[in-house]
């Protein structure tokens, strides 16, 4: 399912042997597409560098926890809770922000939109916009999690045989997005922008 | 009567937040920015002995441990929960006690972990029961109400009717939990105060601000462009704005503070646990002849709050003989506050609970009880409705919902091991308008600007405002730019009250309006410099005025109830609102909705337990108060009366942000006692509570 | 959150070593949990040794039949994995039903076993806990505890153990795979985890620098399997209850069982009472029923979780008698709205 090349993990952080005791690493991380060399406390989630250190505040912080989804990005090309990573374990990583969504999908010139942020604004999938970039980059994730044939609870429950893809339906949907909490309540907008997208 | 059938334009925001670019007040990082992260008190009463930083202040990248006895002084201002590190006194636990700042998120965190407070603990009292001593009824409940009134002789004209329902529901307390949790940056400079709020009201922010450090206004801009949600929870000023203003002024540098998801809990209000006791008395043919609605709640020792939850019972229905109490002690315990619908939400939940239990009494159809009950005139007013269209609303969405195929037996419907229900309840919300400024310009080169305070919470204000203002220009909305969100920008009331478009609308279409005027002197022609005109509705306002003014609506839900495992899923929900003009029908029709989805929440799913040995809220993380995910939402509608009213405000829009919320719980409440015979009177509906 | 050093080990050996040489040190897997615990103060480890990179993340059938999950395979990858979902349809099921899309693609199969219980207390380091801190205390017991243990629990501590693929391992005979300074060994999963009795800081068995380098199922039980879970939400919540159950039925009598618990007790509960009873009984509601009320018949309920009792039974007949009905064909319908 990753989509990107594995990258170059042989150098970087921790890599000294006998670990030292330091509590900063130099990390580099792809994110949009180019390179980004930050030297970090061991403590900073991928979020926090994101967020504090590249000015990238797309991700948002919700919870802190993983319990709201709202910091979801892509990395290597699969759906994650940046809150979760700390960045000296992400060395070498590809991160896909909202910010560099539609470059996804193409050169994102003349202010392109990626079809799942269109789909979003047409069908006022969100009101406040805090969850949004993590409901974008999860929708992103949970289509491309179909189309390679993984399983939701919802069709291990009732579907036939393993095999590519799986069709998404409002109740497929709706499983797969609800790693992304929406206090406003975008829910039903959210289903049919994604479902705009994907039939 | 029907839907609008154009959608409305889309949020004129909307690609900065699909794309990230919108900034929220935690976003913004001038250079040299610190971090901030409080600490939380740990016991529920007593006072602070001893603030130990010594270990906090090794970490690398500290700067300052902020404490009662190093704080920057405030003035006093009416809201004490913003009389932060003032004294040593503790009034509930997660009262903030300390406020560690660093160079650094990271270190910032650990500080705030390695201090060590020494507290001298006193017996508390975080009990709320219906024989607490200390109960007492309110002059005034939240928004002015009156704490108690008496229509009529309640106990004979209850003690003669010909039916009787008394029931008493509980709730526990509910958090607003917006998705962005409240955060603030702070920059002093040069006594100016420059700060990013996340607010539902920069004016309020500002002048509070102002009185708390003892300042003019004039010198503290409060910006709030981008908020993310805020439910009631971000109405009033809240600590992160104080405590990033005091460290900011403390360090000499930028600071930030975004409250930890787990500390919102006990420093950004909720709505409290209610306790209600609904009694009516009626003829046969349901006709309320007595009602009695009688609230028990809790507030803390820092703040008087009462939820209003009896005041729908004094709007509602019929009721020639009438009771409504607040009753209300003050715990050791966190300051609720406002949450979506204040009053209605959880009033409405017990009095349309109560109004299904008289249907089954009478046996008279809970669509037509209601439409019996209707009233032309507000029961506790005597005043004439200025427009009400409640049994519009009943009829058109038992229409739309198949209401009538309903066989009214509980149990009397299911497939396989799923019992199927339907329930039907009211929705109410009254109409409030503030006063508000603005300012309408046209460029030399015929573009248009709107400046008004307003707040986007996620109300779509931005993008009806702009619709306003072309509007009232007669030009397209691409040749309007409205800049909302600052302190800077005319003074304009706080997004709250349902009554944001109302007020902040008037005033924009009073400007663009005068604007419209002022280019017609000019024969058209706008001078090289612009034309600007400011307009102030302060004194368009009727403070007094002749009717009475509520929204009002009808929700329909349908559940399936697991006999086995007690689980709640709501198949369906319709909601019918008649709101006046519905200025946008997309941003309008998703803020009912969202409500509506919040609603399920209260009933199903939300639930704050009050911890009473320790004195606060046990769920304070996303994982244990669980907030309605994608999978428990599914079939939800909303649609509306097209209801004329010319008392109201130009635009003729009444408020839609909270009505959606109220009723909700009832609906799906009375649904599940139709699906299965068991009538639960406590929120939220767990499976135990059907799992005797 | 205290201040760490971080290094990555080339391989299992070196990261065994780097652990053993810093008692303060801990694996570091996914991080999901681990994470969420160095942030909430409740655990303030001084080195993290990362293990993600290792080669652990392969799945494959094993020479006699069964399945080899290394403990770096990512929750998502293993309940998608063509083997799992035709042979263990339950542990796809399981591993499915919990956490989120993005949790799943990040945490592993060790890390899952490994995971810390949810109670509140536990999380909140301003409040006393013997899992936290020994001799502390539990508030849970008296407290807020609508989630935790009917089974098992002790007057130390009454956690539940929160995974959920932990309980389809459990009815499946998993066995964990470990491997530390002192070599490798093998312990049931049933066996893993601990009951807390004095001593509930101790979760499982592992010792000192000991890794989980997979887990190995045997054959898949003959006849269906399947897993079903109640939470508050639809989604994306710890279970009240959840059951994972195997059935073999013959001419209507059950030829072989398998039934675990979740939600109910500070490990995944194999109710092998239950199964005692059912070996050679008719496949009936009634059976189904009789059996998992002698299993149950041990519960201990808190002031307000009894209700999991009777949840639990109704859950496991409504599992077992979806599996019967079904002929052991490898499905169990979701009891929600369809």
């Amino acid at each position: 399912m990753a989509t990107h090349p594995a990258p170059d993990r042989s150098t970087g952080p921790g890599r000294s042997g006998d670990p030292d005791r330091t509590t900063t690493s130099t990390v580099t991380l792809r994110v949009n597409g180019v390179p980004r060399r930050l030297t970090l406390d061991n403590r900073t989630t991928v979020l926090d560098a994101l967020r504090e250190h590249l000015d990238l505040t797309g991700a948002k912080k919700g919870c802190d926890h993983g319990q709201c989804g709202a910091c979801t990005v892509l990395v290597d090309g699969r759906r994650t809770n940046s809150c979760l990573l700390p960045a000296v374990a992400h060395d070498g990583a590809e991160i896909t922000t909202v910010e560099g969504l539609a470059e996804l999908v193409g050169p994102a010139e003349g202010g392109a939109l990626h079809p799942l942020q269109q789909a979003f604004v047409d069908r006022d999938g969100f009101q406040c916009g805090y969850c949004t970039p993590g409901q974008l980059c999860s929708a992103v994730g949970a289509i491309s999690e179909a189309a390679a044939g993984h399983p939701s609870y919802v069709t291990s429950l009732t579907a036939g045989p393993p095999g590519p893809p799986v069709p998404l339906s409002p109740d497929e949907i709706r499983e797969r997005m609800s790693g992304n909490l929406c206090r406003c309540g975008a829910y039903p907008n959210i289903v049919g922008a994604i479902e705009d997208v994907t039939r | 009567m029907s839907t609008t059938s154009t959608p409305g334009p889309v949020r004129v925001e909307g690609r900065e937040k699909v794309t990230g670019a919108a900034r929220y007040a935690a976003e913004h990082t001038p250079p040299g920015t610190a971090y901030a992260w409080p600490v939380p008190a740990t016991i529920a009463r007593g006072r602070v002995v001893s603030v130990d930083a010594g270990r906090a202040m090794d970490e690398p990248g500290a700067l300052a441990v902020l404490t009662h006895e190093n704080a920057p002084r405030l003035k006093d201002v009416d809201d004490a929960t913003l009389l932060l590190l003032q004294n040593d006194r503790v009034p509930h636990r997660g009262w903030y006690v300390a406020l560690a700042v660093a160079r650094s998120l990271e270190a910032a965190r650990a500080m705030a972990a390695a201090v060590r407070v020494t507290y001298a603990a006193e017996d508390h009292d975080a009990v709320l029961a219906p024989d607490h001593p200390g109960l007492y009824v309110p002059d005034e409940a939240n928004g002015g109400f009156p704490g108690s009134r008496e229509r009529g002789d309640f106990d004979t004209a209850y003690e003669r009717a010909a039916v009787r329902v008394d029931a008493t529901y509980t709730m526990a307390g509910l958090h607003n939990h917006p998705m962005e949790p409240h955060a603030a940056t702070a920059r002093w400079e040069d006594d100016r105060l420059l700060a990013y709020d996340s607010s539902q009201g920069a004016t309020t922010v500002q002048k509070t601000l102002a009185a708390l450090f003892g300042t003019d206004k004039e010198r503290i801009t409060v910006v709030s462009e981008h908020v993310g949600g805020g439910f009631g929870s971000k109405g009033t000023p809240r600590p992160q704005v104080v405590l990033a203003a005091m460290a900011a002024r403390h360090t000499g540098v930028p600071v930030k503070l975004a409250l930890p998801r787990a500390q919102l809990a006990a420093v950004v209000g909720h709505r409290p646990p209610v306790i209600q006791r609904v009694r009516l008395g009626a003829g046969e043919d349901g006709t309320i002849s007595a009602l009695a609605h009688e609230v028990i709640t809790q507030t803390s020792t820092v703040r008087q709050f009462v939820e209003q939850a009896a005041t729908p019972s004094r709007t509602m229905y019929v009721s020639p003989h009438s009771r409504t109490t607040h009753r209300v002690v003050a715990l050791d315990v966190p300051s609720p506050s406002w949450m979506r619908a204040p009053g209605e939400a959880s009033g409405m939940y017990a009095l349309e609970c109560a109004m299904d239990e008289l249907a089954c009494a009478t046996g008279v159809d809970p669509v037509e009880l209601r439409v019996r009950n209707d009233t032309a005139t507000e029961p506790d007013s005597g005043k004439p409705f200025s427009s009400r269209h409640l049994v519009e609303c009943l009829r058109e969405g038992a229409r739309r919902f198949g209401w009538h195929e309903r066989d009214p037996r509980p149990r009397s419907r299911a497939e396989g091991r799923h019992l199927i229900g339907t329930g039907v309840a009211s929705s109410c919300y009254p109409v409030y308008v503030s006063a508000s400024s603005a300012q309408a310009r046209v460029d030399g080169d015929g573009r248009f600007s709107v400046r008004v305070n307003a707040t986007d919470i996620g109300t779509g204000a931005r993008t009806v405002l702009t619709q306003i203002a072309a509007e009232a220009l007669a030009v397209p909305m691409d040749r309007v730019a409205v800049e909302i969100g600052s302190s800077a920008l005319p003074t304009a009331p706080l997004a709250g009250g349902s009554c944001g478009t109302a007020s902040w609308g008037w005033a924009v279409h009073k400007a663009c309006r005068a604007l419209g005027d002022l280019i017609g002197e000019h024969a058209g022609t706008v001078p090289a410099g612009g034309l600007t005109v400011t307009a102030d509705t302060s004194d368009d306002i009727v403070s007094e005025p002749p009717q009475a003014k509520s929204s009002f609506g009808a929700q329909f839900a349908e559940v399936r109830v697991d006999a086995d495992t007690g689980e709640i899923r709501v198949s369906r929900l319709l909601g019918v609102f008649a709101t006046g003009r519905i200025l946008n029908a997309r941003t309008g029709r998703s803020q009912l909705v969202g409500a509506m989805v919040m609603g399920v929440g209260m009933a199903l799913l939300e639930s704050s337990t009050l911890d009473t040995r320790f004195g606060d809220f046990a769920e304070r993380d996303l994982a244990s108060y669980h907030v309605p995910a994608c999978a428990d939402i599914r079939d939800i509608e909303a649609h509306w009366i097209d209801e004329h009213d010319p008392h109201l405000n130009p635009m003729g829009s009444k408020g839609i942000g909270e009505i959606g919320i109220v009723g909700t719980a009832a609906a799906i409440a009375n649904a599940v006692h139709h699906a299965t015979g068991v009538r639960v009177r406590d929120l939220p509906l767990h499976p135990e509570k059907l799992l005797a | 959150m205290r201040r760490f050093a971080y290094t990555r080990a080339d391989d299992v050996d070196a990261a065994i070593a780097a652990l053993a040489d810093h008692p303060d040190g801990v694996f570091l897997g996914g991080g999901t949990n681990l994470v969420d615990l160095m942030k909430l103060g409740v655990v303030s480890p001084g080195l993290l040794v990362d293990v993600s990179r290792l080669p652990l993340a392969e799945i494959r059938e094993t020479a006699g039949g069964g399945l080899w999950i290394g403990s770096g395979v990512r929750n998502s990858d293993l309940a998608a994995h063509p083997a799992v979902r035709t042979r263990y349809p339950a542990l796809s099921q399981a591993v499915l039903a919990g956490a989120s899309g993005q949790i799943r693609n990040t945490a592993t199969t060790g890390g899952n076993l490994l995971q810390r219980t949810r109670c509140l207390y536990f999380q909140d380091v301003g409040k006393p806990c013997n899992k936290r801190v020994p001799g502390s205390g539990c508030p849970a017991r008296d407290g807020v505890h609508r989630d935790l243990a009917v089974l098992g629990h002790s007057e130390a501590c009454v956690a539940t153990h929160p995974s959920d693929m932990a309980v389809a391992l459990a009815a499946l005979d998993a066995v964990v795979h470990l491997r530390g300074p002192g070599g490798e060994r093998t312990v049931d999963l049933t066996d893993f985890h601990r009951l807390p009795g004095d001593e509930p800081h101790l979760d499982t068995v592992i010792r000192p620098a000991e890794l989980v380098v997979a887990v190995e199922l045997p054959p898949p039980p003959a006849g269906g399997s399947g897993y079903r879970k109640v939470r508050d939400r639809a989604s994306y919540a710890f279970a009240l209850v959840s059951v994972a159950a195997a059935l073999e039925v013959r001419d209507g009598s059950v030829q072989d069982v398998r039934l675990a618990f979740g939600g109910l007790a500070h490990k995944p509960w194999r109710a092998r009472a239950a199964e005692g009873a059912l070996r050679g009984a008719r496949a009936t509601e009634e059976s189904f029923t009789r059996a998992a009320d002698a299993e149950l018949a041990a519960a201990e309920p808190l002031r307000d979780n009894a209700f999991k009792v009777r949840l639990a039974r109704n859950l496991a007949v409504r599992v077992l008698s979806g599996l019967a009905s079904l002929g052991g064909a490898a499905a169990v319908t979701e009891g929600t709205v369809s």
